[in-house]
């Protein structure tokens, strides 16, 4: 009994329970609990400034819970923070390059930081590059990329190393329905032969329902459904996952401003008044 | 250690593409050069204090690693405004190797920088006393350098944002360089600026500079020497805190 439930817990590679955070008096994440299972792909859904980049923030270290627990790979983000980094990759929503370097030196900065051996570098950069179309461009500035080559480019990096968790933040976000597809022939690859648990964000909900196995859609800093693309169309009484999010979450469009936490910031000024 | 490189590295690569920058950060010390040392030159020597170029070069050398290095180690900021500290804080990389390498990075490009205006101040006639003492100069620019970056370093990891910028400019990268006995000796002052420049540690990094380039000296080469040592690596530690507190 206890083993089984040993087990059980054994293959929840991310685990979140009732977890919090609040800026100032703007909660931006309200007491969400969900598990991911090894090997998954999940998929979060939500609107701007619903609380998903937030979420991951937390989840890989760059900012502290105001309460609540995670467990990432059986790690603590707050408590064992180098073991939690050793277990994931990140595709940032906004620009994380640094346009003063080339293609190649930045692909280059990260295997080093993640120790991606010489041989197996070189390869995997050129492979990569190529996927984004990129590789004829690698020895160019990164600030003479154009929005949608820089976004590739993003991805290849993320891409680079082979993480036990890969957290994308709205990763296709612009992209080509083509490199779109090729990108993720990519991601869903690595995901079935070197079983990497695949946690992404993203505003298409058809990318959603077809590349996830299951999706929590989360509203406002809180998750108001889990469960499979139909499970979560049953549940609503609609044809499309489309429809349903946009009946769970109530039809109307969030205005975005520069970044989700300028948002909160700005909202806990107009709430302060 | 690879980690520490790369790190290193970028510092550089990015310094050697920005001409600008480079160029830009001349002006200023060359200005200073010409206009205090040729301004005041000749009260300097009226008042029995010998060539004033040859004492206020040193200052000015010291005076261009301190702008460099500050600037190099507030560039967390630019990092954290354009995405790429994001990079490099989710890194399984220790803390601690990552500020080693932003500040080896930045104190190598104020190194550089200090020895250009080196050469500048030899174009318009400073000459060193003994050139057997330019390794103990190499020493002191070195150390000068690493404070200063590690300092940027402390100071960028709590700034939100450029607005702070000024702010340290104006009320502390300015009078740790007009008080520190970079354009005039520390002898014979009133209390208060004698007591600040005590407590200045760019005093003590220009008085081995000094020591080492025109042979003059207020405090001791062995009280430059550890003060400075000592303040490195207190403001090492101190940076790798903070920078390890940093939340995006």
């Amino acid at each position: 009994m206890i083993n089984n439930m040993l087990n059980q817990r054994d293959k929840h590679i991310i685990t979140v329970e009732n977890l919090t955070k609040k800026f100032n008096n703007f909660t931006a994440v309200d007491n969400i609990s969900f598990t991911v299972a090894e090997g998954e792909v999940f998929a979060f859904l939500g609107h701007n400034g619903a609380g998903k980049s937030t979420t991951i923030k937390m989840l890989t270290t760059l900012l502290t819970p105001t309460s609540g627990k995670i467990k990432i790979n059986g790690y603590d983000p707050i408590k064992e923070q180098h073991q939690t980094r050793q277990s994931f990759g990140i595709v940032f929503q906004d620009q994380s390059l640094d346009d003063q370097l080339t293609a190649q030196e930045n692909m280059e900065f990260h295997a080093v930081l993640y120790k991606v051996g010489k041989e197996e570098r070189k390869e995997k950069i050129k492979e990569l590059l190529s996927m984004v179309k990129l590789w004829d461009r690698k020895d160019n500035l990164v600030k003479t990329f154009s929005g949608g080559m820089k976004r590739r480019l993003e991805i290849a990096r993320g891409l680079l190393h082979t993480p036990k968790i890969l957290f994308l933040d709205e990763p296709t976000l612009g992209l080509d329905p083509q490199t779109r597809n090729q990108i993720w022939t990519y991601i869903l690859n690595k995901n079935k032969q070197e079983k990497v648990t695949v946690f992404f964000t993203t505003h298409y909900m058809d990318e959603a329902e077809k590349m996830s196995n299951r999706i929590a859609i989360i509203n406002q800093g809180r998750i108001i459904a889990d469960g499979t693309a139909q499970e979560l169309r049953a549940k609503t009484k609609t044809n499309s996952l489309e429809e349903g999010f946009l009946t769970l979450t109530g039809c109307e469009i969030k205005e975005k401003s520069a970044n989700s936490i300028d948002q909160m910031r700005m909202a806990s000024r107009l709430y302060k008044r | 250690m690879s980690a520490v490189y790369i790190l290193w590295l970028r510092q550089l690569k990015r310094y050697l593409r920005s001409r600008a920058r480079l160029l830009g950060s001349l002006g200023q010390p060359l200005l200073f050069l010409i206009a205090l040392g040729f301004g005041f030159g000749p009260i300097f020597e009226k008042a029995g204090g010998g060539n004033y170029i040859q004492f206020l070069a040193p200052g000015i050398i010291a005076m261009s690693i301190l702008f460099t290095a500050i600037f190099s180690g507030m560039e967390i900021i630019w990092d954290k405004q354009f995405g790429f500290l994001k990079e490099t804080l989710v890194a399984p990389v220790s803390r601690f190797s990552i500020m080693i390498g932003r500040t080896l990075g930045g104190a190598t490009v104020a190194v550089f920088q200090g020895l250009l205006v080196f050469l500048i101040a030899m174009l318009i006639g400073f000459r060193p006393d003994n050139l057997v003492m330019l390794p103990v100069a190499f020493i002191f620019i070195i150390l000068i350098a690493l404070f200063f970056t590690a300092l940027g370093t402390a100071i960028a990891s709590v700034l939100e944002d450029m607005q702070g910028f000024h702010l340290i400019m104006s009320f502390l990268v300015m009078p740790i360089f007009f008080l520190s006995g970079a354009i005039f000796p520390l002898a014979n002052l009133p209390r208060a600026i004698e007591f600040i420049s005590t407590i200045n540690p760019l005093s003590y990094g220009i008085d081995g500079l000094r020591w080492a380039l025109v042979n003059s000296i207020h405090f001791s080469l062995l009280a430059d020497f550890f003060i400075l040592t000592i303040g490195v690596i207190v403001l090492i530690s101190i940076g790798s805190y903070l920078f390890s507190k940093i939340q995006i």
